[in-house]
């Protein structure tokens, strides 16, 4: 299982998606350059958080123009597993590649704090090991996370806030939401800050393990 | 150009005619813009230098010392931490979102100045009284402003602390200290060498920003039209920054570069000539090739332009090409600038014209030293503060302890440092609150414990023992949390030295300081200096801000401020004798401040430490919090909040006053819980009363056969008061 972790200009989160896919057995994990069109034959994608270009003209905005998304939204579009996260997350929506899309918290401040997610669905490429139900603890942190999607459809909300942890404001408790097809996935919150005992939780590595239960060996 | 010239760029008379007689006649432009920016409190430590040097600056684990851009320590299997404190006050109390932003970007570069990469940004603030709209403004924007830049920049900000006293009304302080980690073989120095070699500058165009920022704004006191200072303030771009930090380390790594600098105050200038003097060598430099924002710059303006982001690198001639290559990828412009010669002089060229030309020693090393002339105050020089609370309220412990728990200086800064990324980087084993240092995780597999402390009121009250607390303050948080000083850096912002008064609190406070740092055995591996920080409303209180960086062997063990387990004993443990003048709770009722603080016991304390630390490490207490501001019932309410658990206390008879046991401050206290055995243990070691019992929903406090009862949801409202200043 080889993951490809996709690195901008003002990527800050890149080599922590790096050590949390490299913690998933068998797993190894490869950065990515913004301006390379060459995958590098990974297995799934992992667009990490940060300040991609400063989020000069919008977040998110001028990432998606990047060469290296110009290969990820190909490789979208053939069913490739694509993961993002936080920033990431809203690459993905300035893509087109996820629904929606995020605007800045409802309190126009910057927080970072754990927080609880339900899992709404665990028969997707992201979940498969989570049960419907289960609360994952995972941290949080962000300007512009309240996630809008007026037509959305239910079945692909994944994860909700659990009541109370819905700091940033988003529509109907949303948290992480997959493509119609299920082979896209973004989060606000950041899995890869969850993955060692040492560190807080180790909720967010059921994630990258899900993802690799899913490509074959 | 003349005295007068002078006089106006912050220069005195005397240091003009100094100038003139060192290089022989008068300076031209661009020469005194050079020579005032560099003969400045700020850049030269002219009133500070002849006591800075009573600092100890030696020990074992010391890698890099005072004098580099950062100091560093060694954590072993060849690893280093680098790290230093620096203010940047003037700025932030004219500019305070701009200011505290690139306070942070300041000294971020100067920990990847030496090729470590930044791990982490702890910050210092100090502020007037919240009940001041001014205070209010400023405290948001600052805090706003620090966020901005770290969070952008993606390095952790683990911890801080933050007071609101009146005297900072007008002069706040910002203070920020950045961590980083860095191969020691691969830390790299500032001393320009060879030849021939070529100076390259990276990083953001040069514009009229800052022009004057360390002379004219940071080395006098604030007047009242500090609005028309604003342009001397620089602007911060975090995404510029970003990219500068990867460029740097990866120059670095690849191993192009023989020396490497940041631009921070005085800009070009004083990094080009401290290149120069630290490498006993000269310089060119052509002003015309510097990329500018504004190409009708002088070139003075270009010599002294604080522009923020920018490196300046000396690499040989072979290595341009790929220098400049690396830059291209990060999308940072690199441009050579100049060259390296044997002459020992600056020479700054405008398009190959020479527009100056200076001895590199009379610029950095000629400066004239001042002997201060301290004398104490005869009368006291600050006001009582405003009393807040009644005799009534602070006479009855109940109300006085949610008087306490609200209060600025004491209330959860959860508000703040929720505003901070405190994750990035994945080595937070310890967030804030959850312990009373930060602890981050190493690439060895040990940790690191850090703290950043300073109450300026008990400097204010007795410089020498107020900056003694200080060190013993930061050491004791770094034990509760397992870890072991080695090293100290620090910031000490004064007032006006040319003042009797405040040259006898700076030379107090740096004498305890080091008497402090001997006495643990730690050195102080660098710092800053922030002098003349009066506003109308006369000195801030004496605020020296000291860093610490200590090592725990094992993550697993990092010690916890809040209570974990139902029926542990709780212990008030060390060599504590509280008293409450001076305390925050005689503060709330308006107390004058205190003409000393009691003498200390430093041996005794550091027992202490090393007895909390020793049972921390070995896993046998739940929690352990240093005792500070609002005494030992604050500290055991902020671990019952913190822990989520309640605690039944009850403190037998003493011929102490009631009053001043539970609320009164003094060094060495810590409040411990654990299993009964254990503190048993732990009491071998060190003076220890058991006093109550971890349990229950509630403070249940008896003092001297007196009880009451506080609910901790009252508590946490109380504690949550902060959240009020950002609703």
């Amino acid at each position: 299982m080889k993951f490809g972790v996709l690195q901008f200009p003002g990527s800050c989160d890149e080599r922590d998606a790096q050590l949390a896919c490299a913690r998933v057995p068998g797993a190894e994990a490869v950065l990515l350059w913004h301006g390379d069109r060459d995958l590098q034959d990974v297995d799934a994608i992992v667009v990490p958080g940060g300040f991609s270009y400063g989020d000069y003209l919008r977040v998110g905005a001028i990432a998606r123009f990047s060469p290296v998304m110009e290969s990820v939204i190909a490789f979208a579009n053939d069913g490739g597993l694509v993961l993002g996260i936080c920033n990431g997350f809203q690459v993905l929506c300035e893509a087109h590649l996820l629904p929606g899309a995020l605007l800045p918290n409802t309190e126009l401040r910057f927080t970072c704090r754990q927080v609880d997610l339900e899992v709404i669905q665990h028969d997707t490429p992201f979940t498969n090991l989570c049960a419907t139900g289960d609360i994952l603890s995972i941290p949080a942190k962000h300007q512009t996370g309240r996630y809008v999607a007026p037509d959305l459809p239910l079945s692909q909300v994944v994860l909700r806030y659990v009541s109370g942890n819905n700091f940033n404001g988003s529509q109907d408790d949303i948290a992480g939401v997959r493509n119609a097809a299920g082979n896209v996935f973004g989060l606000m919150p950041h899995p890869e800050h969850a993955v060692d005992p040492l560190t807080g939780s180790v909720d967010g590595l059921r994630i990258f393990e899900s993802m690799a239960a899913r490509v074959p060996v | 150009m003349s005295r007068s010239d002078a006089v106006a760029l912050g220069l005195t008379e005397d240091e003009y005619d100094g100038i003139v007689q060192i290089i022989g006649r008068q300076p031209n432009a661009v020469e005194l813009s050079m020579f005032s920016l560099m003969w400045s409190e700020h850049c030269s430590y002219k009133h500070s230098k002849k006591l800075l040097r009573t600092l100890p600056v030696e020990g074992p684990r010391l890698v890099l010392g005072p004098g580099e851009n950062a100091g560093a320590v060694d954590i072993g299997e060849g690893w280093s931490v680098a790290f230093k404190v620096e203010s940047h006050n003037h700025p932030s109390a004219v500019e305070p979102f701009q200011g505290a932003a690139t306070g942070v970007g300041g000294i971020l570069r100067d920990v990847f100045a030496i090729g470590a990469r930044p791990i982490a940004v702890l910050d210092s603030l100090r502020f007037g009284e919240p009940t001041s709209e001014r205070s209010r403004y400023l405290l948001e924007h600052a805090v706003a402003g620090i966020g901005h830049y770290g969070n952008s920049i993606g390095v952790a900000n683990v911890g801080g602390e933050v007071y609101f006293e009146a005297p900072y009304e007008q002069n706040c302080l910002v203070n920020a200290m950045a961590i980083g980690l860095v191969r020691t073989e691969e830390l790299i120095k500032s001393a320009a060498a060879g030849v021939g070699n070529q100076l390259v500058l990276f990083g953001a165009a040069t514009g009229r920003d800052g022009i004057g920022g360390a002379s004219v704004l940071a080395s006098a006191e604030l007047g009242d039209a500090d609005a028309s200072k604003r342009p001397t303030v620089q602007i911060g771009d975090p995404f510029e920054e970003k990219k500068l930090l990867e460029c740097s380390l990866e120059l670095l790594q690849r191993g192009l570069l023989v020396a490497l600098q940041d631009l921070g105050a005085a800009g070009l200038t004083s990094s080009s000539s401290e290149m120069a003097s630290k490498g006993e060598v000269g310089l060119e430099i052509d002003v015309r090739k510097v990329p500018l924002r504004e190409a009708d710059m002088e070139p003075f303006e270009i010599m002294v332009s604080e522009s923020q982001e920018r490196m300046l690198c000396v690499c040989t001639p072979e290595r341009v090409a790929e220098v400049l290559a690396v830059c291209e990828r990060w999308e940072v412009g690199g441009t050579v600038i100049g060259s390296i010669t044997d002459t020992r002089h600056m020479h700054i060229f405008d398009d190959g014209v020479l527009v100056g030309d200076i001895p590199v020693e009379a610029l950095v090393d000629d400066v004239p030293l001042y002997d201060l002339e301290p004398a104490a105050p005869d009368a006291p020089l600050y006001p009582a503060p405003v009393a807040t609370i009644s005799a009534d309220q602070a006479g009855d412990p109940r109300s006085a302890l949610i008087a306490l728990l609200r209060s600025p200086n004491i209330a959860s800064r959860k508000p703040l440092f929720e505003q901070y990324d405190c994750l990035v980087g994945s080595r937070t084993v310890r967030r804030p609150e959850q312990a009373d240092a930060a602890v981050l995780l190493m690439p060895t597999g040990s940790a690191i414990a850090i703290s950043i402390d300073g109450n300026g009121r008990r400097v204010a009250s007795d410089p020498y023992r107020g900056a003694v607390e200080a060190v013993l303050e930061c050491a004791a948080n770094l034990a509760c949390a397992g870890g072991e000083p080695l090293g100290l850096t620090n910031c000490l912002n004064f007032g006006n030295p040319e003042k009797p008064h405040i040259a006898w609190q700076l030379t107090e406070a740096i004498r305890g300081l080091g008497d402090a740092c001997r006495a643990l055995d730690v050195p102080v591996v660098g710092g800053n200096v922030s002098l003349y920080n009066e506003g109308g409303g006369g000195p801030i209180y004496p605020t020296p801000v000291v860093g610490m960086v200590g090592e725990l062997p094992d993550p697993l063990h990092a010690g916890r401020t809040g209570f974990a387990r139902e029926d542990d004993a709780i212990a008030v443990v060390g060599p504590f004798t509280p008293r409450l003048a001076g305390s925050e709770l005689a503060k709330l009722r308006g107390d004058a401040l205190p003409t000393q603080l009691p003498e200390i016991d430093v041996a005794a304390v550091r027992a202490a430490h090393e007895a909390i630390r020793g049972a921390v490490r070995a896993g046998r207490l739940s929690s352990a919090h240093d005792i500070a501001e609002g005494g030992l019932l604050t500290a055991v309410a902020e671990s019952a909040l913190l822990g989520g658990m309640g605690a039944v206390l009850e403190l037998g008879e003493s011929d102490v006053d009631a009053l001043e046991r539970l609320f009164g401050e003094g060094t060495g206290g810590f409040v411990v819980s654990g299993a009964p055995d254990a503190l048993r243990a732990l009491g071998e070691h060190v003076a220890l009363d058991v006093i109550g019992t971890v349990g229950g929903d509630a403070l249940d406090v008896t003092v001297a056969g007196e009880s009451f009862v506080l609910r901790l949801d009252d508590a946490r409202n109380a504690h949550a008061a902060l959240g009020e200043l950002f609703a």
